[in-house]
């Protein structure tokens, strides 16, 4: 019987073929707008975390304080009290950090042949490559033993690579920093610029000890970098680096602090937030359109019970009984709805597609998107037909064969 | 009482009133009338007069107000619209003025309705569709669509499609209304045919005497009351009056 009654109802849509897909259109819009803007935005959302990790894996800095002589305030980091035992510390003692490395860098003019060209000099230990999300794309990274023996190796971005080495391979050269002779041991793989505008591939990284011993003369570090074990962990980790930076250098309780803690997953939660605000209202806005086709579905409906109505009259004369009408009608705008729904999906999918090749964002097909725009539309169909559905259930057979 | 004496249709002080609010009409005013198997009655009667009531009664459209009808010794005065609807599934097969067949829908998938909703299942139901077709002498217009027959081979769809649920009545709703008058003759050969050869008992409404003149038994009503119920003395034979050259052959026209 129900197969019947489908097979009633299709028949019936494919005789107004040009009613049905007008009908359809508007769900089809809709799905198709709800599907392109949610992917849109997630490419978008997507893109906005990738940039953030590309700053580092749950990255947490650690800025040594001002330093205060008088009433005089020197700027962060010109405090002498971090060192790099505080950095050894915390990695040995805080169980939500799983890398640290001191960092300090300065500006140095490069010499290689009749080349010269200035960049920043990087001091950090081997665990750089990590805690920035790093690669060496030829050669090798610096090793332990070089950071214990303030080796006089480097590895260098690739704007210096393209700078010194143009047509050369690096790896292997010995330059002249600051007169002093060094072995390039690798090249970064290229970064491009960070969210700031800065050329991430306009850099020197050497061993923080080489850095600091060979290149300044200093025993203190102005910064150090840490890593937390996941991203939910940063919080933890900032809280036990404070702790135990705090102890270490015999601050009492009352006392501010002589560094500054700056919680980068911060900065991405609150980017990934806007762009999920975002998300959400460009999916908003096209549910209404959503809405709007299922409204010209519930219009048809009632203009199809009215121009059938002596049709429902012989099929009750006959022996149809009330919710036989009412399942008919109510399947055809199902199939409308779920027939709007996946060709919509075909066309979101498809605009999805173009739309991120346009932006370069990442493709990303939301399956929550898809599936639910495909049970959304079919509710649409059932809520938007049960009311035509039941008025042509109630119709009277008498008053219906009359109907002219 | 065996179900072959039990009445086709027994409607016992029958009362119907229409109340609009506004207005009260008493349409049925206490009719009583009982037709065995069978039976070709005609029920005949001015506008007003009641008759139409009478056929949606008699076809479990609508219910009485007052009194009892039995339908082949059921008591369906009371049912609900859905058994209603059962009922006349089963025990009723409607042919109207109009023919109201489907429009764009096939001879023969017009003549299977009521057999989808009494759950038949597909390979029977083309069976008795086409045995119903042949019946009414359309075995060849099978998949041809209402628009591509003539008035007369339409009221034949409709008769086959009447016919199709084997009921115990069945209930023509001035079925030559829309016709010429051989094609009048023809469909009336038709009822006279199944009354004789296949024993249906029909009711047949008309206003029309000489129509009724083809039943073996006539009814008139008016306001609201049966005035008279009587054997038809001269009743009309179509075959004969066909064979007879009575009625001038229409010309030729090839419907494709």
């Amino acid at each position: 019987m129900i197969l019947d009654l489908i097979r009633i109802a299709l028949r019936a849509l494919a005789r107004n073929k040009v009613r049905s897909a007008l009908t359809m259109l508007g769900i089809i819009i809709g799905v198709a707008s709800v599907i392109a803007m949610v992917s849109l935005g997630q490419g978008a959302q997507q893109q906005v975390q990738s940039q953030i990790a590309g700053m580092g894996t749950n990255l947490l800095v650690v800025m040594a304080g001002s330093q205060k002589s008088g009433g005089f305030r020197g700027g962060l980091g010109t405090s002498t009290t971090l060192t790099p035992e505080d950095v050894e510390a915390v990695l040995r003692e805080a169980p939500a950090v799983a890398a640290a490395t001191p960092t300090v860098s300065t500006a140095v003019p490069l010499v290689f042949g009749n080349q010269n060209w200035t960049t920043r000099a990087e001091g950090a230990n081997a665990g750089y490559l990590s805690i920035r999300a790093r690669a060496v794309a030829s050669g090798e990274f610096f090793t332990e033993t070089d950071v214990r023996t303030a080796a006089r190796v480097a590895v260098i971005g690739q704007t210096v690579a393209n700078q010194l080495f143009p047509g050369l391979n690096p790896v292997g050269q010995i330059i002249r920093v600051r007169n002093l002779p060094f072995r390039v041991v690798g090249v970064l793989v290229a970064k491009g610029q960070s969210q700031f505008g800065q050329d991430q591939d306009d850099t020197l990284v050497m061993p923080y000890t080489t850095v600091m011993k060979k290149l300044l003369a200093t025993t203190y570090i102005p910064s150090a970098s840490f890593s937390a074990v996941s991203a939910s962990a940063t919080n933890e980790a900032q809280k036990e680096i404070t702790g135990i930076l705090r102890r270490r250098h015999n601050i009492r309780p009352g006392q501010d602090d002589d560094f500054t803690v700056r919680n980068l997953t911060d900065v991405a939660e609150t980017a990934e937030q806007a762009s999920k605000v975002m998300t959400m209202l460009l999916g908003g806005i096209a549910a209404v359109s959503l809405l709007v086709g299922g409204i010209g579905i519930m219009n048809i409906m009632l203009v199809s019970v009215t121009e059938r109505t002596r049709e429902i009259g012989i099929r009750m004369a006959v022996g149809a009984r009330s919710r036989h009408v009412q399942y008919q009608f109510l399947i055809e705008s199902v199939v409308l709805g779920l027939t709007g729904g996946l060709l919509g999906i075909l066309i979101g999918v498809g605009a999805s597609f173009v739309l991120s090749r346009v932006f370069q964002w990442p493709q990303l097909i939301s399956t929550t998107a898809v599936f639910g725009s495909a049970v959304f539309s079919m509710a649409i169909g059932v809520f938007f037909g049960y009311y035509p559905a039941r008025k042509a259930a109630g119709l009277d057979p008498i008053e219906a064969l009359r109907f002219e | 009482m065996s179900a072959e004496a039990k009445p086709v249709i027994e409607l016992a002080n029958v009362h119907k009133i229409y109340d609009t609010g506004a207005i009260r009409v008493h349409a049925l005013r206490g009719v009583s009338l009982r037709v065995d198997r069978g039976e070709f009655v005609a029920i005949m009667g001015a506008s007003g007069s009641g008759k139409s009531t009478l056929m949606n009664l008699i076809g479990c459209l609508d219910h009485p107000t007052r009194g009892a009808y039995h339908l082949d010794g059921i008591d369906v005065s009371q049912l609900s619209k859905d058994h209603r609807a059962d009922i006349r599934n089963r025990k009723i097969g409607f042919v109207f003025q109009g023919f109201n067949l489907l429009s764009r829908t096939s001879a023969i998938e017009n003549v299977e309705l009521p057999l989808i909703y009494a759950g038949v299942p597909v390979t029977e139901r083309h069976r008795r569709s086409r045995q119903a077709l042949a019946a009414v002498g359309l075995a060849q217009k099978e998949n041809s669509h209402p628009n591509q027959l003539s008035g007369g081979q339409q009221q034949r769809v409709a008769i086959a499609r009447a016919l199709v649920n084997h009921p115990s009545l069945l209930l023509a709703d001035e079925p030559t209304g829309n016709l010429d008058s051989r094609t009048s003759v023809e469909i009336m050969e038709l009822f006279q045919l199944l009354n004789r050869n296949t024993g249906n008992t029909v009711v047949l409404v008309t206003h029309e005497p000489d129509i009724a003149q083809f039943a073996k038994r006539i009814v008139v009503m008016k306001d609201g009351r049966v005035i008279l119920d009587q054997p038809v003395r001269q009743r009309r034979d179509a075959r004969v009056e066909l064979a007879s050259s009575l009625y001038e052959k229409p010309l030729e026209v090839t419907l494709s």
